[in-house]
């Protein structure tokens, strides 16, 4: 059984912590909610750090049922606080090795060099004191000392809450290197959504202590009876491929199953994925193609559900493709004017995407 | 210091060995009970800490009474040590360096414990999720990080040793090369009306606990600064 197959039960302050997922064994899987939702003592049960009754497979080891408990320092994983939490006794190189002089040489398949370049340290590992480090800096120290302990499965609890808009934006990108580098599971605790759309490839959604929700990150993502649906910033995500550079008009044509979406020039090489991001409200409905638009990306799509949203508001969730899923928030006046009912075929114009 | 008398400088050798030997087992005792008190959330943590802290408010007369009781010949402790052929405690060196260790006890339990408690949880289980055991946890980060904690104890317990009259004196009374530590004898000098022979003594005493604190500060500081 590989993957992760989790149920916990604990009595918390406020409310009981009753939860139980499955993630996949590859792929970041988000542990996604509001503030207080038991993500993070969900995370530190799976490590270990936090007591509680349930059980816990990882790839097919248990580390905890009625009768085991593996303890903390026996469990192969790597764990990120929130903050960085490095050593402040030991240099930048000595919290790196930390971990990793206390595995078996064999055991050591991720080296002091691939760490260091991957999360960019080189110019870090020399420095003696942790405290000259930034924030960003440290946090990436962290990760690097997490991972060179060869971890069979990544916890990270909230990486980047802590830090300011800059070092978020410093940092985000070595997180996304996280599908490419790391072929080993990660679990992403969040309460951010775009944090979220643009990491996690598996979503885990909990409220009150409970899963509510869990499954693809596209899929979920378009479900509208989940609060997700109702965030300001609700959308659905698009993997597509570059595949066409337009250097007149500085676009890019990214093509997806279902349609194609021109967006701002991305410098990345053909045939590569990105992920776009589609928000609700950057999507209206127009029954009929319309006329002399300015907007750039109007898809072809079928109304798969209607769902209110608040006073005034509808959420509207449409196929383009065969399995790709929009979402478009609009008036419930647009609704009864332009006649949408599901099954019907329409035409979705996108105003903006935000590329990831 | 031509007039120390090899009485006095016997008085100076076993108050630096007395507060020498109360300091290592103060040091081997007060650890493992400062970690607990920081991390235990028993119930009866606060009944230990009241006990712990006794000390403190106690008149060391009081301390050294109820030594001397216990460890007498009719007390519970002094059965067992004359069950056990050792004779009893009192007024042997072994005596007094269990009075110190007591009464000493909450001056290097208290900056110990406190500076565990100020080295939090957290490095201890990011410790634990880089494969570190318990006590490679408790040697490679708590020592290191409540280092500053335990000089203060180190300081504390070693002055307070030096300084210490009234157990001493309930329990170890005046015995010559046995008991009988520095301040007993700068009483004896000063009960004599030796004064010369007690200022030499004091005087001492003031210059060597200055310098002693001193270096331990100056140590500290440093080391403070390293760690911070």
């Amino acid at each position: 059984m590989s993957g992760i197959h989790t149920r916990f039960q604990m009595q918390l302050e406020s409310f009981v912590l009753d939860a139980e997922f499955s993630a996949p064994a590859t792929g970041v899987t988000a542990l996604f909610g509001p503030s207080g939702s038991g993500k993070t003592t969900l995370l530190r049960c799976i490590a270990g750090l936090e007591r509680a009754q349930g059980s816990l497979q990882v790839n097919g080891e248990t580390w905890q049922d009625d009768k085991t408990f593996v303890p903390v320092h026996q469990r192969l994983l790597g764990y990120v606080f929130q903050e960085a939490s490095l050593f402040p006794h030991l240099s930048v190189r000595a919290n790196l090795e930390y971990g990793y002089k206390r595995i078996q040489s064999a055991e050591r398949k991720v080296q002091m060099e691939q760490v260091v370049a991957w999360l960019g340290l080189s110019h870090l590992v020399e420095r003696g004191d942790v405290a000259s480090l930034s924030g960003g800096e440290r946090q990436r120290v962290a990760i690097g000392r997490a991972l060179l302990t060869s971890p069979r499965i990544l916890l990270m609890d909230e990486p980047l809450s802590a830090l300011d808009t800059n070092s978020k934006q410093e940092i985000l990108p070595y997180l996304e290197g996280l599908h490419r580098e790391l072929n080993i599971p990660v679990l992403y605790v969040s309460h951010a959504l775009d944090e979220v759309a643009r990491l996690a490839d598996h979503l885990v959604l909990m409220e009150k202590g409970r899963v509510i929700a869990s499954g693809s990150l596209r899929e979920t993502l378009a479900r509208l009876d989940l609060p997700t649906a109702h965030f300001d910033d609700a959308g659905t995500v698009i993997e597509a491929d570059v595949a066409q550079q337009d250097e007149k008009y500085h676009l890019t044509r990214l093509d997806f199953a279902g349609g194609y979406l021109w967006v701002g020039k991305v410098d990345r090489p053909f045939g590569s994925t990105v992920r776009a991001r589609v928000l609700a409200r950057d999507v209206s409905i127009a029954t009929q193609a319309p006329q002399g638009s300015s907007i750039n990306n109007i898809l072809n799509a079928r109304i798969d559900e209607m769902r209110d949203d608040g006073p005034g508001k509808v959420l509207v969730r449409m196929r383009v493709g065969d399995s790709q899923s929009l979402l478009s928030r609009i008036t419930s006046r647009s609704r009864d004017h332009l006649g949408l009912v599901e099954g019907m075929y329409v035409c979705a114009q996108v105003k903006s995407v935000a590329l990831m | 210091m031509s007039s120390l008398s090899p009485e006095d400088l016997q008085a100076v050798w076993l108050t630096l060995k007395l507060a020498s030997v109360t300091t290592i087992i103060l040091l081997l005792t007060a650890t493992p009970l400062a970690w607990w008190l920081a991390h235990s959330r028993k119930w009866y943590k606060g009944l230990v800490s009241a006990l712990v802290a006794l000390p403190l408010v106690l008149p060391p007369t009081v301390l050294g009474f109820y030594l001397l009781l216990v460890m007498g010949p009719q007390g519970m402790v002094g059965e067992m040590t004359k069950a056990l052929d050792l004779g009893t405690l009192p007024f042997t060196f072994a005596g007094l360096v269990i009075g110190s260790v007591l009464f000493s006890l909450p001056f290097a339990v208290q900056p110990i414990q406190n500076a565990f408690e100020a080295v939090g949880k957290r490095p201890l289980e990011v410790a634990a999720t880089l494969r570190a055991g318990l006590w490679d946890r408790f040697v490679s980060v708590a020592l290191p990080l409540a280092r500053p904690g335990f000089l203060t104890a180190i300081i504390l317990a070693f002055a307070h040793t030096v300084g210490e009259f009234g157990v001493v004196l309930m329990l170890g009374g005046n015995i010559d090369g046995e008991t009988r530590v520095l301040s007993v004898a700068i009483y004896n000098h000063v009960e004599a009306m030796e004064y010369s022979a007690a200022h030499v003594l004091a005087s001492g005493m003031v210059l060597f606990s200055f310098l002693v604190l001193l270096g331990l500060y100056l140590v500290g500081a440093r080391l403070a600064r390293v760690t911070k």
